[in-house]
């Protein structure tokens, strides 16, 4: 074990928490956006809306995605009228690709969470809530949508750890996060026991700190609900 | 275009349908190496002992808390060397180098040893009690209890499970395209690269893949309907 090499290289690795932290934030908002919309898709009873979902959540959840994020960078690519149009200024920036494959991903797995949590409302609840003269998107802001939370969240914190995991796959696209600089430092000095222990403990705690943050939501969220 | 998925020295069709069969024998060695990584560990996870308990927890911590890319990395640049260490200490000199496939199966093994390890838990767990104390009752032996009568329960419980951990194994395989083994990913990649249609090879791959889920989805529905047969479900 070389314990003067783990200290030199933890120093670097931390460098690239910002990046892993940035891109785990921003496809989570974005990906959380549209994992509400195509779950309520998905859960309509009307076909044009709800088979588009099912469709996306079958592809998502059915490929890798290091092949989602070679087809989004590598496969549009190829053609010269995407290369021409304003779309090429986001898509060549594989910063940007990594966000959009991850984004795509979370939104199809967390909409499924998501349709299970309303499922899990009990009917009851709604009919009460028609019958006092709510209307639908009234019944959907204040009773559905409450409940899918609470009970959608334990399954959305995995979702969230699996996130963190999967930014480590943008460094395939050349982007330095904490694997890729991790990455680096391996075929450099192959030591590759002491960078993963380096790496992966802080992997470990960005996930431990993410289970704390959902514990203590959930906790709150439960507050006055018998469990 | 499509003459680009001929068969034949021309086209990618017989290298794609290749990498296909690659990518199924590489999951499939990976499930079952995990399935043997989960069943030691979760019997670890069961035991009385406090010792054996905590390197269960910490292999399925680490496993699941850190990218399967990393660990990946880990046994790509330090298999070989572990494998020469450990040849020494028997007196083994000289190189050793584990084939990409090795790597490949030993990687993603473990990453879907820690899901097995809960799934066979939580199927162990679920055989009623009363199970192992008729079977003690009868005067069954240790040996003879697991594999007679709670080995086959635990396999029906588990079914389901191990569908979920077989999906998210297939998929990690893709990972492994970065030691450089030639699977769908692999492939797709290098017929992007020397025909300048990355569209093409990866629209084919994602096909492909979506072949293989949906059929191992239809697999374990019936392996599962043919195994309950004779049992209610309880939350029917």
């Amino acid at each position: 074990m070389r314990f003067d090499l783990m200290y030199e290289s933890f120093f670097k690795i931390i460098q690239g928490i910002p990046l892993t932290l940035e891109v785990v934030f921003l496809s989570t908002i974005f990906g959380l956006f549209f994992a509400i919309i195509i779950a309520l898709m998905r859960v309509s009873e009307n076909k044009l809306l709800s088979n588009p979902a099912y469709y996306f959540i079958y592809v998502i959840r059915g490929t890798p995605l290091l092949l989602q994020l070679f087809f989004i960078y590598y496969g549009l690519a190829q053609f010269t009228f995407i290369r021409e149009s304003f779309l090429w200024f986001f898509l060549e920036d594989p910063l940007f690709c990594g966000i959009l494959t991850l984004t795509l991903s979370t939104a199809a797995y967390s909409a499924e969470i998501i349709r299970g949590g309303m499922q899990s409302v009990a009917p009851g609840l709604i009919e009460a809530a028609s019958s006092m003269g709510m209307s639908k998107m009234q019944r959907l802001r204040k009773i559905i949508l409450p409940i899918t939370i609470r009970q959608a969240l334990p399954a959305y914190g995995n979702e969230l750890i699996l996130m963190v995991k999967a930014t480590s796959l943008i460094s395939i696209v050349t982007l330095m996060e904490i694997t890729g600089i991790a990455r680096t430092i391996i075929s450099k000095t192959y030591a590759p026991v002491e960078i993963f222990i380096v790496a992966g403990s802080i992997y470990l705690l960005i996930n431990f700190l993410i289970t704390r943050m959902i514990k203590f939501s959930e906790n709150k969220l439960n507050h006055g609900t018998i469990q | 275009m499509m003459e680009l998925l001929t068969f034949g020295d021309t086209g990618w069709g017989d290298e794609l349908l290749l990498s296909m069969v690659m990518t199924i024998l590489v999951s499939t060695s990976s499930l079952a190496f995990g399935l043997l990584i989960g069943t030691i560990f979760a019997s670890f996870k069961l035991s009385n002992s406090y010792i054996l308990k905590t390197i269960a927890e910490f292999y399925t911590t680490v496993v699941r808390g850190v990218p399967e890319l990393l660990v990946i990395y880990l046994l790509f640049f330090g298999g070989s060397g572990a494998v020469m260490y450990v040849a020494k200490i028997f007196g083994h000199m000289g190189y050793i180098e584990l084939s990409p496939f090795t790597i490949g199966t030993i990687a993603v093994g473990a990453i879907s040893g820690a899901y097995s390890t809960e799934v066979i838990r939580g199927a162990i767990l679920a055989v009623p009690k009363g199970q192992f104390e008729a079977a003690r009752t009868l005067g069954m032996k240790k040996y003879a209890l697991s594999f007679t009568i709670i080995f086959p329960q635990v396999a029906r419980l588990a079914l389901p499970g191990i569908g979920n951990v077989w999906q998210v194994t297939l998929k990690d395989t893709a990972l492994i395209s970065v030691t450089g083994l030639v699977e769908i990913m692999r492939q797709s990649k290098i017929a992007a690269g020397s025909t300048h249609e990355p569209f093409l090879f990866y629209t084919v791959a994602i096909i492909l893949y979506l072949f293989i889920t949906s059929i191992s989805y239809q697999f374990f529905n019936r392996a599962e309907t043919k195994f309950s047969k004779g049992f209610v479900r309880e939350d029917a």
